[in-house]
């Protein structure tokens, strides 16, 4: 019984902490079309801004949830005036600008904060569930990965900036239009892509050895997520972040976290021959 | 005025060979030192300070007067990371710079690069890490611990602090594996069991489900050789799940690179580890190494086990060439096999006439406030790993990296 309710608990987890990595990736590569190779090293930074403003004496919920995402929101900002809105439509350019991106802030991390791997401690003590010992930090990113799938979907589905972030994206023609500057629009979506990238590496930074080249690490599994969802954003994500999840974890469980990986890697590609365009291709037509 | 190819050649073949002449003239009054390191790159947490502890040492040889009567130089190479170029740097150590000796290489794969050229080119090679035993030729001398050196003394403690039953997780390369043999092996001589060993490649950084597993198989002790900066990640996770408070640790690997200074107090405290040096250790010796150090570069927090290995190397080195009263390779390689010993920051060490490696004091520590807390001193443990494959009293002409079974 107790043991179930902690194998649960880790379906959750792998599921949430799919769905954060992949976010950020969803909104820039999913919604506008940018190739981003640098998304791994965005959310290194999102780690890295997190503990420099932990060791500086931020409490460190407010360093994830506030100074992380909006640090590398602006960092983005200032990516896309430079770089990124001469590429859009230029799917092989961006990914060229954005691999270049992702080596130069490798670069930069290396040169500020050294080579070497730092951290910060998990804010929530483990907890005891029966005989079992778990992780109390892992509830933390089941519930912030919830919340930031429902805010999307809130954002996207529930207001008028959504929708004209949806228009834009569709027809920018046809939202100049009726008045609406793609330019300006193209910005906003960058820095929301870019902030929940910058949150994902925050809330993901206290568990591991943050190291300047970590962001690698994040890039495969954010990329065949996002891919592998299709055409609707938010019901896409939920569900490949499910189907990778369940996957990975049922193999850790059953064998070893290494046939775990492999398995995620296999499903991805059977998954991708049988439904090219992604799941919401097929399933959850028309929906969100 | 034309400048083609041919008056290029002629040109620069002119330069190189005026600057080759009065080089070879200072040459002969200085010895070589070469230094093939990685201190920039991702293994740079480990390779400068071992180019700094290098540095330490020679400046300390040429302020005593030199080596018979000569200054030491350093010819030293930044690998940045690559395992080509150790290839390159160990070619033009050899061959161009016509070196003394080399002292260098931290990965096994890095010293499998460079070994057979210093072979070939009659060099002598000094290899200053803990790495995974096995090594056996005559013309490479390595002063770092082998697995076994330290698992020998680290599972009887760990054991008794603990209990019986052992639950293995190990990084997925050669040194993981034959250090997880070690311990299964030395489980087994101590009458305990071993219920479970995991394998994990360098990447996993993701270790919830494992702690799961753990606490479903119910282990007195976990070890935990695990590698680099991803995998200290389950350190942080074990921490987080409250599991450091109920079953012990113990690893052959934490803190080799510092790594127990990026762990906070609560954390790392009570990790059980074993080598040969660690920075709390209170000797004379170490306090005046410390100082030096901290003199020639501001403070002492870089100094680990690697630099201290090295900063015995190069001392081994030194006084053999102050024994045998020559720089010359073959009588230096017969003057460290007499059992050439020195007194280095971490206690004695040794060199084994069969082995090459080095017979040395292991600590049995445990981490204790970001520092490794010295619990006892085994002095002079032999390299039994690799003692068991390897005699090169018997077979000089070994030239292998035996995979030890047991």
């Amino acid at each position: 019984m107790d043991l179930s309710v902690v194998i649960l608990v880790e379906f959750l987890y792998a599921i949430a902490s799919l769905i954060l990595i992949s976010a950020g990736l969803a909104v820039i590569f999913g919604m506008m079309k940018v190739i981003n190779l640098a998304h791994g090293e965005f959310m290194m930074m999102g780690g890295y801004a997190t503990i420099t403003a932990v060791n500086a004496g931020v409490n460190i919920f407010f360093a994830m949830l506030v100074i992380a995402p909006i640090t590398i929101g602006l960092i983005g900002l200032i990516i896309e005036r430079l770089i990124i809105r001469r590429l859009y439509g230029r799917l092989i350019d961006t990914m060229l600008a954005t691999w270049g991106l992702s080596l130069f802030f490798i670069g930069l991390a290396k040169m500020i904060f050294g080579n070497t791997t730092t951290g910060v401690s998990t804010p929530i003590p483990g907890l005891s569930i029966g005989d079992y010992q778990i992780n109390g930090y892992n509830f933390f990113i089941i519930i912030i990965g919830f919340i930031v799938l429902a805010l999307m979907l809130f954002v996207l589905k529930g207001t008028r900036a959504g929708l004209i972030a949806r228009g834009t994206m569709q027809i920018p023609e046809m939202a100049a239009a009726l008045g609406c500057s793609p330019d300006r629009v193209y910005l906003v979506t960058f820095f929301c892509g870019a902030a929940l990238s910058g949150l994902a590496g925050a809330i993901l930074a206290p568990l591991v050895g943050l190291t300047p080249s970590s962001g690698a690490t994040y890039i495969a599994e954010a990329f065949i997520t996002v891919i592998a969802g299709g055409p609707a954003l938010i019901i896409g994500l939920l569900s490949s972040a499910s189907f990778f999840g369940t996957i990975n974890q049922l193999f850790t469980f059953a064998i070893s976290p290494i046939v775990g990986e492999v398995m995620l890697l296999v499903s991805a590609v059977i998954l991708l021959r049988l439904l090219p365009q992604g799941i919401t291709s097929k399933f959850f037509k028309g929906k969100f | 005025m034309s400048f083609n190819r041919r008056t290029f050649l002629t040109g620069t073949a002119c330069l190189a060979g005026a600057s080759v002449l009065p080089r070879a003239a200072i040459a002969a009054d200085s010895i070589k030192l070469g230094s093939i390191l990685d201190t920039s790159g991702i293994f740079d947490a480990y390779g400068k300070p071992m180019d700094m502890a290098m540095r330490l040492a020679i400046n300390e040889i040429n302020a005593a007067g030199g080596l018979l009567g000569k200054q030491v130089d350093v010819v030293a190479y930044d690998t940045q990371s690559d395992m080509a170029l150790y290839t390159q740097y160990a070619q033009q150590l050899t061959r161009q710079d016509d070196v003394d000796v080399v002292h260098g290489g931290i990965l096994s794969a890095s010293r499998e690069a460079i070994r057979q050229t210093m072979r070939k080119t009659n060099t002598l090679y000094f290899y200053n890490v803990q790495y995974e035993g096995g090594v056996c030729d005559r013309n490479i001398f390595i002063t770092g611990v082998t697995p076994a050196q330290q698992v020998e003394v680290l599972v009887p403690y760990a054991l008794k602090n603990s209990g019986k039953k052992v639950y293995i997780l190990a990084a997925d390369y050669n040194y993981g594996q034959i250090t997880a043999r070690w311990i299964q092996k030395f489980v087994g001589d101590n009458g305990g069991e071993t219920v479970s060993v995991d394998f994990f490649p360098l990447d996993v950084s993701d270790f919830g489900s494992t702690i799961a597993k753990i606490q479903t198989v119910g282990p007195d002790l976990v070890f935990a050789p695990l590698v680099g900066g991803n995998h200290l990640s389950f350190f942080r996770q074990w921490a987080a799940a409250g599991m450091n408070k109920r079953i012990p640790l113990a690893s052959t690997t934490m803190g080799a690179g510092n790594d127990h200074k990026v762990l906070t107090p609560d954390e790392g405290d009570g990790i059980m580890v074993a080598y040969n040096y660690s920075q709390e250790l209170d000797t004379p010796a170490n306090n005046s190494f410390k100082e030096k150090w901290a003199t020639a570069y501001g403070d002492s927090n870089l100094i680990h086990e690697l630099a201290v290995s090295t900063y015995q190397g190069v001392m081994a080195w030194a006084e053999a060439v102050r024994q045998a009263g020559t720089i010359d390779r073959d009588d230096l390689i017969v003057t460290l096999e007499k059992g050439l010993s020195i007194d280095g920051p971490a206690g004695k060490v040794t060199i084994d006439p069969q082995t090459h490696h080095a017979v040395l004091d292991v600590h049995i520590m445990e981490i204790e406030n970001q520092g490794m807390r010295v619990i006892e001193t085994l002095p002079q443990r032999q390299p039994i790993d690799t003692q068991e494959v390897c005699d090169l009293q018997a077979n000089p002409d070994d030239n292998t990296q035996y995979e030890i079974e047991i």
